[in-house]
């Protein structure tokens, strides 16, 4: 059952998670800033409210499961799981280093709180299906699946792959989210390889399809509510998002899909994210 | 088998590896309720489809989309169970093989993954549907156990042994009936040794699949025949390999020949070479198997004798083998 938080508590959260994000990225050096930011509110969303996670039992059976399938996205998933307190705070510091626990990708078995390991795209709904499939068998349900997607990652056949195979075995208790930020590293997602209408696609393979705006928390929250709520068939929210939002500099930039932030950049970064 | 399976050594001689298998997942999924089933419209074939039978809600099925299956078998084992995955060995390693890799290998999850129609066994089907790469390729993924048992027998054995390895395992099997090598169940199963079948001390030869019966046939001709004394070495797991019996191999016979259903490049050849590199030791080798290029189409009996993986083409290459000439230094004690 979601937590009961209200929007502005969880915009406040938002704000947080951006500057942790534009901070790690400096203490990173590079990384992918722009996917993190798009999705942040997201993330902040299921994390704060929605999600029946504990960072104190991480492995609990009846949990809800969060798969990263946008993988590169981790920048916004660690410091999100650093905040919901399932790893410290300060390990932010080591993101990208040797040996750290923290890359550019999440690595499962060395994050608490992180249930799939992801990087390589179009995975994440694939191992959600058989989560959803593993824990319906086992009787558990009242745990959701969440597999967060980013857009571009629709050209991967294996999202269809599951997508199909989420609709024939009826699996409500899975939620996909596509980060529809609209580019990819080359270029516009209509440029590069098109996948609009991306919500007559889900649909058409058997999804009931939620649209929110993915940077307005009210929308989002209204998104993941009417998600939380459904029964009978899968779940896409198509959430439209802007690369980069919250900072100026990055904003609906296709150079800012990755880069590295100084210390200047920084500052103007953590500026624009609290004049939000 | 000695746990107590519902059917008896008379069947067993009689079915092909996969019949076996089919029946001793059943049998486990009676013990164990956390086996569960995936598979890719390959139900049938594979036979993963009689545990189906007895279990509908703990087989699934997703249709031809191998990627998924993979993708779901490491979900399910995410929630603690047990999945055993099955499609033919070309789909298993290459079209669901960077699933293989990042979601099952590299999570280190019991996924179970028993690939048939391995090697040449699907001979008419020719190379889109044979498999020469599957020992390379999951022998160098890190956490992955990987066995080609020689028959009926120890697949049964290592089917259920391999549901108490923690990690990711991989089993390939062939497509019909394969002689049975072993005549009854009573022999000693354990991944990662392999079997002694025949000693010998001139030559041994190491083999896995179903080359270790055509190893064993060759060996018993050329002793009769001509008094070359061969010892049999079947490989059943290339992964961990048996390192000790492969030096012992080394340091009683001198001459070693391996045998396997597989390209020559990574597969059981080059897994034992390694061993006798690394060991500083030298002896004579050879590698039969697939050599580097795509086989051709037809009866795999036609196969094997085309790429002299069967009995004859072993005798003619342990002959070759022993007029190899070898270092004359016979006393290795004094390199230790």
């Amino acid at each position: 059952m979601p937590k009961n938080v209200t929007v502005e508590e969880l915009k406040a959260k938002a704000k947080e998670l951006r500057v942790n994000i534009v901070k790690t990225t400096n203490y990173a050096k590079s990384g992918h800033v722009g996917g993190s930011l798009s999705c942040a509110d997201m993330l902040t969303a299921l994390y704060f409210k929605f999600l029946n996670v504990d960072p104190a039992d991480p492995k609990k059976m009846d949990r809800d499961r969060f798969i990263l399938s946008k993988g590169h996205a981790a920048l916004g998933y660690v410091p999100t799981l650093a905040m919901a307190g399932f790893v410290p705070m300060d390990s932010l510091k080591s993101f990208n280093h040797y040996e750290s626990c923290y890359g550019i990708h999440p690595d499962s078995r060395k994050i608490s709180g992180c249930d799939a390991s992801t990087g390589s795209l179009g995975h994440g709904l694939p191992m959600g299906v058989g989560m959803a499939l593993g824990l319906r068998y086992q009787g558990y349900k009242d745990s959701k699946v969440v597999v967060l997607m980013g857009d571009g990652e629709q050209n991967e056949g294996s999202v269809w792959e599951g997508a199909m195979a989420a609709a024939h075995y009826k699996l409500d208790n899975i939620i996909t989210i596509v980060d529809r930020n609209k580019l990819m590293i080359d270029g516009p997602t209509e440029q590069v390889m098109g996948i609009d209408p991306i919500d007559k696609k889900y649909e058409a393979f058997g999804f009931k399809v939620i649209s929110c705006n993915g940077n307005d928390m009210a929308d989002v929250d209204r998104a993941l509510t009417e998600a939380w709520e459904n029964k009978g068939q899968p779940i896409c929210i198509i959430s439209n998002t802007e690369k980069g939002f919250g900072v100026k500099r990055f904003q609906g930039k296709v150079a800012w899909h990755y880069g590295a932030i100084d210390s200047d950049m920084l500052k103007e970064a953590i500026a624009d994210i609290e004049a939000l | 088998m000695a746990e107590g399976t519902a059917w008896n050594v008379y069947d067993a001689l009689k079915m092909a590896s996969k019949e076996i298998y089919g029946k001793v997942l059943t049998e486990l999924g009676k013990e164990n309720d956390k086996i569960v089933g995936v598979t890719a419209d390959l139900a049938k074939s594979t036979n993963i489809g009689n545990f189906g039978e007895a279990f509908p809600e703990r087989l699934f099925n997703v249709g031809i989309a191998e990627q998924n299956m993979m993708g779901v078998a490491a979900g399910l084992a995410k929630t603690g169970l047990i999945p055993f995955a099955s499609t033919f060995a070309i789909f298993a390693c290459l079209r669901g093989g960077e699933q293989v890799r990042s979601d099952i290998a590299y999570q280190n999850l019991p996924v179970k993954i028993i690939a048939t129609h391995g090697g040449l066994s699907f001979g008419a089907s020719g190379s889109t549907h044979h498999c020469t790469e599957d020992i390379a390729i999951m022998r160098s993924m890190a956490n992955m156990t990987v066995v080609v048992p020689a028959d009926g027998f120890e697949t049964a054995k290592a089917v259920r042994a391999c549901v108490n390895i923690p990690g990711p395992f991989y089993m390939r099997v062939g497509r019909g009936f394969e002689p049975p090598l072993h005549e009854d169940e009573n022999f000693d199963f354990e991944i990662g040794k392999a079997i002694n079948l025949h000693e010998g001390k001139d030559i041994t030869v190491i083999a896995c699949g179903v080359c270790v019966l055509q190893a064993l046939d060759a060996a018993k001709v050329l002793e009769k025949e001509s008094g070359i004394s061969v010892r049999v070495l079947d490989m059943h797991t290339l992964k961990p390999i048996d390192e000790e019996a492969i030096m012992k191999a080394v340091l009683d016979t001198r001459r070693i020949l391996t045998v396997e259903e597989h390209n020559t490049i990574g597969g059981l050849g080059d897994a034992v070479a390694s061993v006798i590199a690394q060991s500083g030791k030298g002896c004579a080798f050879t590698k039969l198997g697939i050599p580097d290029e795509y086989s051709v189409i037809g009866p795999p009996e036609d196969l094997y004798a085309r790429y002299k993986i069967d009995a004859t083409g072993i005798e003619e290459t342990v002959k070759a083998l022993l007029g190899k000439e070898i270092e004359a230094d016979e006393d290795w004690s004094d390199e230790d």
